[in-house]
């Protein structure tokens, strides 16, 4: 056993055990942790904002390039931004709506061309396969398995029409596919909840404690 | 009632959170091994597609992820940077978690003084980034333009390893170790669609169902999925570590759970009432 002699790690190892105890009951010293690491993390993410994109790509070509490669046109964002704080102000607050509204433009266009791009172009791609490979009798079952679980799903979620015969049929299908879905997803959140508590028993008992055999 | 079942009906559930704790700590502590960890052919399409670059070949590694999924992704985030620097490929770093910076500084370093690799010369951290898919777009246009300085605030002209590069022609491959948003999703959706770059994911254990699709789809050439994917790969690399330490906590944790879930379903069993109809 080698006791850490590291005041960070045994900082750590005190908050993970104040998290740790909210298992046993809600408690002052779960409070007192879950506060500071809020209040930590606020103030961590505004000044790293600043520091790296702030700074670096808005003030500093504009106060020290200002003709530069059209650097001037930066004025527009510091602007819009500055625009934003409006809200604080009561009297002032629909100036915040202009850079609120650019960015309500901005995101759905990118988001909606990616997703176009990325997803459903690509996804309709990946699907059309070829229903028989000869001499691949796993890749046949394969394919039939993806195709047959995507169109018994498409047919569950068509509500235009009543789910009856064949197509209530199809439908009872896809739900079944939906589930063998829904359990997977749940094992693998089991595995990832189980793997941060892995995590954290591994620096407790090695970073902290130095008890840790592999 | 039956005693048995009436007793699992009213178990205080922190009982269950010990016996959990239990399973994870014993494995680590008298470290006794269960079973082998075996390489999937997620975790092979992940290792041959870096094995594929040619030397000299430059990769953009998004370390999209914070100390909260650090067991997950930090041992895959480490697992790649070793294959990568083995094969003396050049690594750009950049970050779209804000708190994701220090820990891709960390793994740069230690696997960087494993290979003998240099800063600047054969490794750069361009750091964070605020912006989201903004950044993965702007990038695209140009990569200078959106990271005028690294992580340590040294202009990227200065920096030999970013020489020539412009965008993401000049990227032979995207490693993306995400751990949700803004991550691998985002980087299919606005970089490889668009711009055709190679990419392969290493993705928290949660997420990984919604990235299959791609990979099936062949927008990914290789997918981890949490500690067992990084496990997977850890062996691949040939240095097994953080993520192989841990299946055997892992796999005895699982177990329990399912045994756990299947004694709640056949206690509750008798209470299920008869279809109508």
């Amino acid at each position: 056993m080698h006791l850490s002699s590291d005041i960070g790690v045994w900082i750590g190892a005190f908050l993970t055990l104040g998290i740790f105890s909210f298992l046993y009951k809600d408690n002052p010293v779960y409070k007192f942790c879950e506060h500071l690491f809020v209040g930590i993390s606020a103030g961590y993410y505004v000044v790293l904002t600043m520091i790296s994109s702030v700074y670096p790509n808005m003030i500093q070509p504009l106060f020290t390039n200002f003709s530069h490669e059209r650097n001037f046109l930066l004025v527009i964002p510091l602007v819009l931004g500055i625009m934003l704080f409006s809200r604080f102000f009561p009297r002032g607050d629909w100036l915040s709506r202009w850079p609120i509204a650019f960015i309500l433009g901005v995101y759905p266009a990118l988001r909606i061309t990616g997703f176009a791009q990325g997803d459903l172009v690509e996804q309709v791609h990946g699907t059309i396969l070829p229903l028989w490979v000869p001499g691949d009798t796993g890749t046949t079952i394969n394919n039939w398995l993806l195709v047959g679980g995507l169109v018994t799903t498409l047919i569950f979620f068509f509500f235009s029409k009543e789910h009856k015969g064949a197509l209530g049929g199809s439908a009872k299908v896809g739900i079944y596919f939906l589930m063998i879905s829904f359990g997977a997803s749940y094992g693998y959140t089991v595995m990832a909840r189980v793997s941060l508590l892995i995590g954290r028993v591994m620096f407790l008992l090695d970073d902290w404690l130095g008890i840790l055999r592999f | 009632m039956n005693p048995v079942l009436t007793v699992l009906r009213s178990l205080d559930r922190r009982w269950i959170f010990l016996a959990v704790g239990l399973l994870v700590i014993l494995p680590l502590a008298f470290g006794f091994h269960l079973a082998p960890v075996v390489p999937s052919h997620r975790a092979k399409g992940f290792y041959d597609a870096i094995e594929r670059l040619p030397e000299g070949s430059t990769v953009l590694v998004a370390g999209d992820y914070d100390p909260g999924t650090r067991a997950e992704n930090y041992p895959m985030h480490l697992a790649a940077t070793r294959q990568l620097m083995r094969r003396n490929i050049k690594i750009i770093g950049v970050e779209l978690y804000p708190a994701g910076v220090p820990l891709a500084d960390d793994v740069l370093r230690i696997v960087a003084a494993e290979y003998d690799k240099k800063i600047d010369t054969d490794y750069v951290n361009l750091g964070y980034k605020v912006g989201n898919e903004l950044v993965m777009s702007s990038m695209g246009s140009s990569i200078p333009k959106t990271f005028p300085v690294d992580s340590r605030g040294i202009p990227i002209a200065k920096v030999p390893v970013m020489r020539g590069i412009e965008n993401f022609q000049q990227i032979d491959m995207i490693v993306s170790i995400s751990a949700g948003y803004p991550g691998t999703k985002e980087w299919v959706q606005q970089v490889v669609s668009r711009f055709h770059v190679p990419m392969v994911a290493g993705v928290t254990a949660v997420s990984a169902p919604e990235y299959y699709p791609y990979l099936q789809a062949g927008q990914l050439q290789g997918l981890l999925g949490g500690m067992a994917g990084a496990a997977e790969y850890e062996v691949l690399v040939g240095k097994p570590a953080l993520a192989t330490r841990g299946m055997d906590a892992q796999s005895l944790a699982h177990l329990f759970i399912a045994f756990m879930i299947l004694l709640g379903n056949l206690a509750f069993l008798p209470q299920r009432k008869p279809a109508k109809g």
